[in-house]
């Protein structure tokens, strides 16, 4: 079976006990993304304490890849700066475009922590998505929140 | 008790199609898939494969026929145009309509776009006898919450072109139309009712005399969808008493790119076109132009001959088998997948649970396990299937459920198949966990 490659146990991990999941105050922006092909959907808002993510909190449904991703994501992005957030966003979607080469998945091991894990997504194109997502959703909200900062969030 | 002990033998009664003679017909179904598994393609009713006769007869329209049909004086040109004809003979008797009533299209998301576009452009004709059907504000079209998507898009854009009102017939719990306010539903305002004879998603096959006949009671047309029930079942255009029936050459055995709209002539007479240019005119001046009668009026443009011409290589290969064996054989298959699909612990059947009124597509979900996943495990095993919302986001919202599963049948599929499908299901529960009879076997 070659199905091991793509579920790693830290994918499943992350799927049946997700971190930060629950939609959570206060929060500046707050987005809905689906991917209409399959209908996955994530609910999911930022919470910026100047231009440092304080806190992302989600709500959504769909696969075992997606809710794995949003829930890496979580860990990955909070404490971070905006632009570091979206950074590590980048390199994930670099590791989702290098088809499994193993030299891309090893140089973004660093950076990428649990959600190196998902390298093995990577050889599966129609998966692709499914784990970008989230990434999607939260650059989506933090520009929204960002646009929305000077005049504070909405809680 | 064992796994095995625990499963029901299962009711396989012989199957009235010569399942190893047709496989070897298709080339495709010799390849093997992820690291060298057979294929068991379950997946005919997004696409179907293709026999050899319809790649044969596209290989020979390009090889020896090519040319633009109903154009030129040259022998080629001839050629093209009278394989062109012949194939529209062909699907015209394979579903009992008149020549003249048999538009080629794209595929049944454009023939349905065909009649929207028509029934919005009557509005505004400059020909009053285009102004018959024509869809204004006041009027209401009717579907069903059962349409894929094809049926549904175009009819809610119709209705925001125009100001009409759509309406819609709902489900029962048990996958079936509710018909109980149809003589509501339907009334003197109803200018077409498009509904699905065969669901894409449930597998539903639906009761349209009714339909039917409370449209003719107010004036109504009536499209039916026949993407799913034309390559499917026997379909006869007189016996459906319908205005419209539309399908795909690609979910019957025919290459991608071609589709048909049947249309009941006078009907289509009546309709101006949708896309317009060449092969479609009468007469050209620079001040306005006319048009030729159905079909010509609605294909515009050269069309897509060796796609046409594999269709009729198709349709030759299903009058082959016999339309009545294809469903006695898919109705066969389908019985066995409900009953042992239904027999593993958290697999859910969406639609119908038996094969009454019902054709071979058949969605399910597993406690535990999104589509996703499960379709990933049967591919990693060589089983294509559908998964997702499968283009009718309505009906899975309707049933609660994020997507399903779907596994369809056609002239190919074995019950080898079906066990594969059944195994691999229990594969994804072994997988994901999510098997409780699993830790006392």
């Amino acid at each position: 079976m070659q199905l091991e490659s793509m579920y790693q146990d830290i994918i499943l991990d992350h799927y049946r006990n997700p971190h930060g999941r629950g939609l959570r105050d206060p929060y500046e922006a707050e987005v809905h993304h689906v991917n209409p092909t399959c209908g996955d959907e994530v609910t999911l808002r930022v919470h910026l304490d100047g231009d440092t993510i304080a806190d992302v909190s989600y709500e959504g449904m769909g696969c075992s890849i997606s809710q794995a991703s949003v829930s890496a994501m979580y860990d990955l992005v909070i404490g971070k700066s905006v632009t570091d957030a979206l950074g590590t966003g980048e390199h994930f979607v670099t590791l989702m475009q290098s088809k499994g080469d193993a030299a891309v998945a090893e140089k973004l091991e660093d950076e990428l922590e649990d959600a190196v894990a998902f390298a093995g997504v990577s050889k599966y194109p129609a998966r692709i998505k499914c784990a970008l997502m989230s990434w999607m959703a939260l650059k989506d909200a933090s520009a929204r929140a960002l646009a929305a900062a000077p005049t504070g969030g909405q809680a | 008790m064992t796994q095995t002990a625990s499963r029901p033998t299962g009711t396989r009664i012989p199957l009235p199609l010569d399942v190893e003679a047709i496989r070897a017909d298709f080339p495709i179904l010799t390849r093997t898939v992820r690291d060298g598994k057979r294929l068991v393609y379950l997946d005919s009713g997004a696409t179907s494969q293709k026999p050899r006769s319809v790649l044969d007869a596209e290989r020979d329209f390009y090889e020896n026929h090519n040319a633009a049909p109903h154009r030129g004086a040259h022998q080629l040109a001839e050629e093209a145009t009278g394989l062109y004809e012949a194939a529209r003979a062909r699907v015209a008797g394979f579903i009992g309509g008149a020549v003249e009533e048999v538009v080629f299209t794209r595929n049944t998301t454009d023939a349905i776009n065909t009649v929207a576009y028509a029934l919005s452009n009557a509005a505004t004709a400059k020909e009053p006898s285009f102004r018959r059907y024509a869809v204004g504000q006041g009027d209401e079209i009717v579907v069903t919450e059962m349409e894929h998507h094809a049926n549904l898009v175009p009819w809610q854009q119709l209705c925001e072109r125009t100001g009409a009102t759509l309406r819609w017939l709902g489900l029962t719990d048990d996958g079936r139309l509710d018909l109980s306010d149809l003589g509501t539903v339907v009334n003197e305002r109803t200018k077409l009712v498009a509904v699905t004879q065969q669901s894409n998603i449930l597998g539903t096959i639906n009761p349209l005399g009714p339909i039917v006949a409370r449209a003719r009671e107010v004036g109504a047309l009536v499209l039916v969808d026949g993407a799913q029930s034309v390559p499917h079942q026997p379909v006869d255009v007189a016996t459906l008493g319908a205005d419209f029936l539309v399908f795909s050459g690609h979910k019957m055995l025919g290459p991608t790119g071609v589709g048909v709209l049947w249309g009941r002539y006078e009907v289509l007479d009546a309709l101006p076109p949708f896309l317009t240019g060449g092969s479609m005119i009468e007469v050209v001046r620079m001040e306005g132009s006319t048009f030729m009668p159905p079909p010509q009026r609605f294909e515009a443009g050269v069309p897509m001959t060796a796609q046409v011409v594999g269709l009729g290589a198709a349709v030759e290969y299903l009058q082959a088998l016999g339309m009545d064996r294809v469903q006695a054989h898919e109705e066969a298959l389908t019985g066995y997948a409900l009953e042992q699909l239904q027999a593993i612990p958290g697999v859910t059947v969406i639609g119908p649970p038996d094969t009454v009124a019902r054709g071979g597509a058949v969605s399910f979900t597993v406690d535990g396990i999104h589509p996703h996943d499960v379709g990933q495990v049967l591919d990693d095993l060589g089983i294509a299937v559908r998964v997702g919302h499968h283009c009718a986001w309505p009906v899975v919202r309707r049933y609660g459920v994020p997507a399903t599963t779907r596994a369809t049948f056609y002239v190919h599929t074995g019950y080898d198949d079906v066990d594969a499908l059944v195994e691999g299901v229990r594969a994804a529960q072994r997988f994901f966990g999510v098997t409780p009879e699993e830790a006392t076997a």
